[in-house]
């Protein structure tokens, strides 16, 4: 390298270093935009009533009232929230696995006759929203006299989902044919197969349709508002309502029930990462 | 005893027909080797017999029981995959074990069978692995072990040896027919190379787009092609081919094309006494055209007058690429050759070992044609 060239670099990296500064610092913005209302969150839940619309507002609550959670949750019976929440989100994940796996594989694998029609079927009920089937929905499983249970929640499930069984065909279309065929030269037959070489071969792909259904089932107001009537079979989201009535909101509280209420889905989250990372076929087949 | 049989098998994907009438039998311990150009029908043939495909019509027989409607799990037959399509997430020990848990074999027995097919295979120190931590020749290994444990009537492999690298394929396919020695059962082994074909099977099936050409030991099909195809398509450099006519010259049957009049021995006469006067095809190999300076014993010698267009040094024999009126074709002579770029020569055809082939009956699908004098 010559002195010219080396003169002339000098400029390029400065270049170089404030496009890194300043992609820096328009990330730092926007995280700032996305974190602040968490941070009001967690700061509002920590206020006493009278700080929460103090003008100006008021960042960091001076004390931190810690006992507000402990109120939060003892108040109503969260315990048991969650214990119904949890219910509810366990046997939905089993339903959305169960049948879109089977659902899948059939699309992605089997040769039936007017299987493409029946699949663009399926991808059109993703184009209905959820309030056109929220009514008739409700009158057959009123007639069926099961309002005012799980059933509603968790037996819609078992009959599979339009994204998620796209979401898994698109995956098992993947695997390569000769895996297949292999193993029923071994001898394996239909359900064999599903058990033993597609499901641990698309783990990723299932734990996408689990966490997301979890995380669905978790989150969901509506239906649970419209099925559940008792409160001792209330959902956790249900019993944040509660916090709201007419005429007030208790804001400190809702804040502090919010949090705890997300936060296994965030801790969730965190554990089950990794298990989208996909990638687990190289080295079966040739390359 | 696993005797296999093909009855007028046919295949058909949708418009398209893979195996057309297929009829072939497999003796028991026989190592046949179906070979074609890709495309022929080869592999869905394979795939039939395995199960993983319905016959369109005709049927299958093993040891003579029919197995049309027999699941590929109840065939007792066991395939090795070009892809070797080992189980990602399965150790080799499990691959290996995987084929024996739906048999109802105890642990101890899987245990054994495992470890004595990984012993064959000198591949005991790779049991705990996952195939993705093997190279491509051990992950072959595995994919031949998973067949062996099973103890199968019948080995099926379908293009094994292609995804590795040049070295290990000959290595490989020394190995491959070893174990066909070694385990005494009757192996259908398809590919494309016909290199592989001549080594290692006891016969060899010819197909061409879909229809069976000929079938035979190595040697006999390689001196006596029972059509232009086989014969092009066996040997390489490939066979020449020249058109001309078949005629009675001085009380001898005479092959004649433009420059070139070569006379039919008599031991090939009679074979060949119906083409008189039609128009035909005659086959020779590179290596029965030989360089005049270099005399050769036990030929039948018959002059050709060609000039040389280019010679390939080949260490071992020397390639020439001659031409004699508009014909090309290529010589593969003895490496102490004198002949030279340019050189106008007469090189010498051994006519004992002409094949003369039926230009009419070659431009359709020729039928089978059983070899002559074995």
């Amino acid at each position: 390298m010559n002195k010219q060239d080396r003169q002339q670099d000098v400029p390029v990296m400065r270049l170089e270093r404030m496009r890194l500064v300043l992609r820096y610092i328009l990330l730092a913005m926007t995280a700032f935009l996305f974190l602040l209302p968490l941070y009001w969150m967690i700061s509002s839940s920590l206020k006493p009533a009278y700080e929460i619309f103090a003008n100006p507002p008021v960042w960091i609550p001076d004390p931190p009232q810690w006992q507000n959670y402990r109120q939060a949750l003892t108040e109503l019976p969260f315990g048991r929230y969650a214990i119904n929440t949890l219910i509810i989100a366990v046997g939905a994940v089993i339903g959305h696995v169960v049948s879109c796996i089977l659902v899948a594989y059939g699309f992605a694998r089997l040769r039936a006759p007017g299987k493409r029609v029946l699949f663009i079927i399926l991808l059109a009920t993703l184009m209905l929203p959820y309030p056109v089937v929220m009514i008739p929905q409700y009158i057959i499983f009123s007639e069926l006299n099961w309002v005012n249970s799980f059933k509603p929640l968790i037996v819609p499930t078992f009959f599979g989902n339009a994204f998620f069984i796209f979401l898994l065909r698109q995956f098992f279309m993947q695997i390569p044919n000769d895996l297949i065929d292999a193993a029923k030269m071994d001898g394996a037959n239909l359900l064999q197969i599903i058990w033993h070489v597609i499901i641990p071969i698309s783990r990723s792909a299932i734990a996408t349709v689990a966490i997301f259904t979890f995380q669905f089932a978790w989150n969901d107001f509506l239906a649970p508002l419209i099925y559940l009537q008792d409160q001792s079979k209330y959902t956790l989201m249900l019993g944040l309502s509660f916090f709201r009535s007419s005429f007030e909101v208790n804001w400190p509280y809702l804040m502090a029930a919010s949090l705890s209420v997300a936060a296994p889905i965030i801790i969730l989250f965190f554990i089950t990462q990794r298990a989208f990372v996909s990638g687990i076929t190289t080295g079966s087949l040739k390359e | 005893m696993a005797d296999v049989v093909f009855k007028n098998v046919t295949k058909n994907f949708g418009d398209v027909t893979a195996v057309n009438n297929l009829n072939l039998s497999v003796q028991d311990k026989e190592f046949l080797v179906l070979v074609g150009p890709s495309g022929c029908g080869k592999t869905t043939a394979l795939r039939c017999l395995a199960g993983l495909e319905h016959v369109t019509s005709g049927d299958l027989y093993l040891d003579s029981e029919r197995i049309n409607d027999v699941k590929p799990k109840d065939r007792d037959i066991a395939m090795v995959f070009q892809s070797y399509a080992l189980y990602p997430h399965m150790t080799v020990f499990k691959n290996m074990a995987f084929g024996l848990r739906f048999r109802n074999t105890n642990k101890t027995e899987i245990d054994r069978k495992v470890r004595e097919a990984a012993h064959i295979l000198d591949i005991d120190e790779l049991l705990d692995r996952k195939p993705r931590a093997l190279s491509g020749g051990q992950r072959q290994r595995v994919a031949v072990g998973r067949a062996i444990v099973r103890d199968p009537k019948v080995f099926l492999f379908d293009e094994p040896l292609s995804n590795l690298d040049a070295k290990l394929r000959v290595q490989t396919r020394r190995e491959i027919s070893l174990l066909h020695e070694r385990l005494a059962s009757t192996f259908i082994y398809v590919t494309h190379d016909q290199v592989e074909a001549m080594s290692m099977g006891t016969k060899i099936a010819v197909m061409n787009r879909g229809v069976l050409q000929q079938v035979e030991t190595p040697q006999n099909l390689y001196d006596h092609p029972a059509n232009k195809f086989v014969a092009g398509f066996i040997g390489s450099p490939a066979m020449n081919f020249f058109k001309g006519r078949l005629i009675k010259k001085l009380g001898t049957l005479t092959f004649e094309s433009s420059g070139l009049s070569l006379p039919i021995p008599k031991s090939k006469a009679i074979y060949y006494q119906h083409y008189l006067n039609r128009r035909v095809l005659l086959g020779i190999r590179p290596e029965d055209i030989h360089d005049p300076a270099l005399p050769v014993i036990n030929i039948r010698p018959a002059e050709v007058d060609c000039k040389v267009d280019l010679i390939e040094l080949m260490g071992d024999e020397i390639y020439l690429y001659l031409h004699c009126g508009e014909k090309e074709f290529e010589g593969r002579v003895d490496p102490r050759s004198k002949l030279r770029r340019g050189d106008r020569a007469k090189v010498l055809f051994d006519v004992d070992r002409v094949h003369l082939f039926d230009l009419r009956k070659d431009a359709e699908n020729p039928p089978v044609i059983s070899t002559r004098d074995a």
